[in-house]
């Protein structure tokens, strides 16, 4: 059973084909995410932008279709049950959690990317407000 | 920050909060006639050349910012593994972390076979990892080094294509050093001949092209023994002073001396302690 509630897993679910912003219907979600500007929506500030956000995902897509191809449906299938199963394992959402059993199963366990280096979330010098973090989980904001 | 809280944990790698800012920065200033400041750049000369045993690896040892030399002595062979040796051209600092990022990962790769890390491997990590920022990341880099199938050579660009070769050259000087290679590579050389063919061919980047200079430093790979020789040839001495403008003692003649002691008697004396606790 997903811990998340339903709205909130609505409003992360939609794949992030372009900037779009991430509020509900599509408007811009001004308490969480600030002011908007249509250049800051239309344009990544960067052509890098888009690919990284989306790097974990498409490579995701990639070596499961790969996997479908030679194995067939049911290994893909496996494999992304338990990636649902360890992606759980979670602390507290404004707490960090060390994702390890995830980080296992996808391997990035034993490779170090510039994800560990620059930027690091162990050194964020903010921390999220614990109600509302809670609250945005839980779907009741 | 007009956010009041973030819903989402953050989380690693490039970030492009300050692309836009950078971008308004770099419009006004060139307005008021203005430029940033630009990246330490190794405008150089980087080759490689395989020979009998092996594979020797040369680069010259100038970093340049801008018109302004920024080290005359900087060390452009990097470490990868114990067999395998990379130069960098390009972007300084982004020569220097892929090939750290790249050697850790070869490390965690061989502790996890078990064996000694083939160049072939670190080849297709970097290419991997510089295709997937698209040439953002400015690393031409020469990877040579000795496995278990032999001696290898890769030129590797910074947009992820790699080209695997009996002699290569990179840089600003890659013309200059690939000129001399055109003319005097054997296949199948001796140590010594190599590696006179690459102080030749740094030397012409050095004497040729602006971007090179200073020093040319060598690594010879063979299997099972690494000679990192730095400096092999220190092709721009910087010169000795010849002359002087401090006059001798005696230049001016002496006429006359007269010497007369003062007499200072001890008044008082008085001692302070330092607190040294």
């Amino acid at each position: 059973m997903n811990s998340r509630g339903l709205r909130s897993q609505l409003k992360d679910s939609v794949p992030v084909a372009g900037l779009c912003p991430q509020g509900a219907y599509g408007v811009q979600d001004s308490l969480r995410s600030g002011f908007t500007s249509v250049k800051n929506e239309l344009l990544p500030s960067h052509p890098l932008e888009l690919s990284e956000k989306n790097l974990q995902l498409n490579q995701d897509k990639m070596n499961f279709s790969t996997l479908r191809n030679i194995q067939g449906l049911h290994a893909p299938l496996k494999l992304q049950m338990e990636y649902r199963a360890a992606r759980q394992i979670q602390r507290l959402p404004f707490l960090r959690s060390s994702n390890l059993a995830l980080d296992t199963l996808r391997g990035s366990d034993e490779s170090i990317g510039f994800e560990d280096i620059l930027n690091d979330p162990a050194q964020s010098e903010v921390m999220g407000e614990p109600h509302m973090m809670v609250e945005y989980k839980l779907g009741l904001l | 920050m007009a956010t009041l809280t973030m819903s989402r944990p953050p989380f690693g790698g490039f970030s492009f909060e300050n692309c836009k800012r950078n971008a308004t920065l770099e419009g006004e200033t060139s307005k008021l006639g203005f430029s940033l400041p630009a990246a330490r750049k190794t405008g150089t000369t980087i080759c490689g050349v395989v020979f009998k045993d092996g594979v020797v690896l040369g680069a010259d040892t100038r970093a340049t910012e801008g018109m302004v030399v920024a080290d005359k002595n900087c060390s452009k062979i990097h470490y990868i593994s114990p067999n395998i040796y990379c130069c960098g051209a390009g972007t300084a600092a982004d020569t220097e972390m892929t090939t750290q990022i790249i050697s850790s990962n070869l490390e965690l790769h061989s502790l996890s076979t078990g064996r000694l890390p083939r160049v072939a491997t670190a080849n297709r990590m970097l290419k991997q990892m510089l295709f997937r920022y698209q040439g953002y990341i400015g690393a031409a880099l020469v990877l040579g080094g000795v496995d278990c199938n032999g001696p290898h050579l890769y030129s590797i660009y910074p947009h992820g294509s790699t080209d695997k070769l009996p002699y290569v050259t990179m840089g600003s000087g890659s013309l200059a050093a690939m000129a001399v290679f055109e003319d005097r590579y054997k296949p199948n050389m001796e140590e010594e001949e190599a590696k006179r063919l690459v102080r030749d061919a740094i030397a012409a980047g050095i004497f040729n092209d602006l971007g090179s200079g200073s020093n040319i430093d060598l690594c010879v790979i063979t299997k099972g023994n690494v000679d990192y020789i730095r400096p092999h040839d220190e092709a721009n001495k910087k010169g000795v002073r010849t002359g002087d403008y401090k006059y001798k003692r005696g230049t001016t003649a002496v006429l006359t001396k007269a010497i007369s002691p003062l007499d200072l008697e001890v008044v008082e004396e008085s001692v302070q302690t330092m607190d040294t606790s």
